[in-house]
């Protein structure tokens, strides 16, 4: 199995992409994963279920914008150079 | 840098150009009778005869050049421009990832890297894994042999791709592009292994003071291994190449498991408050012993294909 730094590229940014189209409120919240749902209490040990949430929530919220640029450079250069 | 740079060749010049304005002494050469003749291949033989600006006997074309202010100043405005650039680039790789903390992790020195060398291949002596602090610091490799560094995984990855190199060329399957590629293979390995550290110990909260560059050091501790495995596979065949891997996977993997211990499983022995660690210490347990696991396997991927 031979990676290239251009293929771990890639599966970061389709990584990325799958985590950033979980809708909030049609699927997450659906699974019992909404962020509305992670009350938890105050000590320091939120428990994995509610870190995973919270990193889910904060990929979508920061990745957001960039994302759209990265996307579309990708597109462009798999359109130009296969 | 620019300094010293400025009087070095200065007084080259001078040591140079004094034989040939025999006749009209226009200035005074202070520089003694013997020049050191020596180091002057090393500068571009361009810059033979630099010259003061009234030495105008030397005959050849090239003394002109930089008796000329223009080519003088356009020397200054070149040195400036790269003294520019210099401190854009560092105020610019300052801002991803801190230069201080990185000298840290090449603070070594030769006891240290033997001294780890022997622990990494054969860990079971080592009594005390404890890192060393100094009021809040920690001490840097120099003064603790606990301490990770990164010169040795820097300098195995490397001997470990240029050994990659000479194995493949030993069985007649070298290409230029093999080895770019086994070298971004092992790159990329070490990315996905760092990264799946660092999501897991975020998952689970461990209030560690691991920072990404120590995780890049133990995870590139095994390249160490590595080397060892294949010189073992190169001289001694395939039997050879297995008993060396059990070897290096063993040693490693005592070496991750106690090293990793003392960082991230704290609770387990100074617990003072209970149940009050997160979610359930056998997790941390399993992390440690995981990342332990996957070294022999990875030893093993990345090593096998060149010892056929």
């Amino acid at each position: 199995m031979a990676f290239t730094l251009y293929s771990l590229i890639q599966a970061a940014i389709l990584c990325v992409n799958a985590v950033a189209v979980l809708h909030e409120e049609r699927f997450l919240t659906k699974i019992g994963w909404g962020v509305d749902q992670s009350v938890g209490g105050f000590g320091d040990e939120p428990g994995i279920k509610v870190q995973l949430m919270n990193l889910v929530r904060s990929v979508r919220t920061v990745m957001r914008v960039p994302l759209i640029a990265v996307n579309s450079v990708c597109i462009v250069l798999l359109l130009l150079f296969g | 840098m620019d300094l010293p740079h400025h009087g070095y060749r200065a007084s080259k010049q001078r040591s140079r150009a004094a034989p040939p304005a025999g006749d009209s002494v226009l200035f005074e050469d202070t520089s003694s009778a013997a020049p050191a003749m020596n180091n002057q291949g090393y500068y571009t033989p361009g810059y033979n005869m630099g010259g003061t600006s009234n030495d105008m006997q030397g005959g050849a074309g090239v003394n002109n050049l930089f008796t000329d202010p223009m080519a003088n100043a356009a020397m200054m405005y070149g040195s400036s421009l790269a003294n520019q650039g210099k401190d854009m680039v560092n105020k610019e790789i300052s801002r991803f990832m801190s230069v201080n903390k990185l000298k840290y992790f090449f603070a070594v020195d030769t006891r240290y890297v033997l001294k780890k060398l022997m622990i990494l291949m054969f860990p079971y002596t080592h009594q005390d894994w404890e890192v060393r602090y100094h009021r809040d610091t920690p001490l840097t490799p120099r003064q603790d042999v606990n301490a990770p560094d990164l010169y040795i995984p820097t300098m195995a990855f490397i001997t470990y791709i240029l050994l990659a190199g000479m194995a493949l060329g030993i069985q007649k399957r070298f290409s230029p592009e093999v080895l770019g590629l086994c070298a971004s293979t092992a790159l990329v390995w070490i990315i996905i292994e760092v990264l799946v550290m660092l999501l897991s110990l975020y998952l689970l909260t461990v209030h560690s003071d691991l920072s990404t560059f120590d995780l890049i050091a133990y995870s590139g501790y095994k390249y160490v291994g590595m080397i060892f495995t294949v010189l073992c596979g190169l001289l001694f065949g395939s039997d050879g190449y297995f008993v060396a891997l059990a070897w290096s996977s063993c040693a490693l993997m005592f070496f991750i498991v106690r090293s990793l211990k003392m960082k991230i499983l704290p609770s387990l022995s100074s617990d003072s408050m209970g149940m009050g660690s997160s979610a359930k210490p056998q997790l941390r347990l399993y992390i440690t012993v995981a990342t332990a696991v996957f070294q022999p396997i990875i030893i093993y991927w990345l090593t096998s294909h060149l010892v056929r």
